[in-house]
């Protein structure tokens, strides 16, 4: 583990979840999901665990996203108020 | 009590990921719109994830820096012995990792059968926000 890195990657894990979950455009929220699974997978190769860094890389930040912006092709892309 | 705040400051990584799950807790509670719930669901995952990880790093856990990837080079037949398998090289656990691996592909396929289950949602109801569906369905009587 590398100190400093490890503390940036971590505040702006925190910082991206709370923008994912208060931004009110929901495609900007999976958006942001997906740049927050990126900071993650970072995180993991910096812990020394690069076979989970690259399988959330792969799995986490491409398919799921691309799961959830096909769902949301279906409805309503703004959150109600 | 010196100590305490110095153990607890060594032990960073586990206090943001239960902040990072308390986030996806309150959005899978709090949150109204039914895909805001499955990010919340992926954020709390990922934090659970982010624990265990970090139980397997032992660089948090006093052996300070110098620990390396669980690569073992070249062939060693006591390799599966124990920690430490060349002379003087501490590399990370790698069974948390196996069992993470196996989490992350979980989480994949949770997350892609509840977009099945909100889409049949929205094809009902003609909505993904929780309380116009049970306002829909006390009308209906179902």
């Amino acid at each position: 583990m590398i100190i400093p890195i490890d503390l940036l990657a971590l505040f702006f894990l925190v910082v991206i979840a709370l923008a994912a979950i208060t931004v009110r455009d929901l495609l900007a929220a999976i958006v942001l999901l997906s740049a927050y699974s990126f900071v993650i997978a970072a995180v993991w190769v910096e812990m020394h665990a690069v076979d989970v860094g690259f399988t959330e890389a792969a799995v986490g930040a491409g398919a799921t996203t691309a799961f959830m912006i096909a769902a949301l092709a279906r409805m309503k892309r703004e959150e109600k108020r | 009590m010196e100590w305490l705040v110095e153990e607890i400051l060594a032990k960073y990584n586990y206090w943001i990921s239960i902040v990072l799950m308390l986030i996806g807790f309150y959005a899978m509670i709090a949150k109204n719109n039914l895909m805001k719930k499955l990010i919340g669901l992926n954020i709390f995952q990922t934090a659970i994830i982010l624990f265990f990880i970090s139980l397997s790093d032992v660089s948090i856990g006093g052996w300070g820096g110098g620990v390396t990837e669980p690569i073992v080079k070249g062939t060693l037949p006591w390799a599966a012995a124990g920690h430490v398998a060349e002379e003087g090289v501490v590399y990370a656990n790698p069974l948390p990792h196996v069992l993470m691996l196996t989490a992350i592909v979980v989480l994949a396929a949770t997350t892609a059968v509840a977009l099945a289950l909100v889409i049949r949602i929205h094809e009902e109801y003609g909505t993904i926000e929780e309380d116009e569906v049970i306002e829909k369905e006390r009308e209906h009587g179902v």
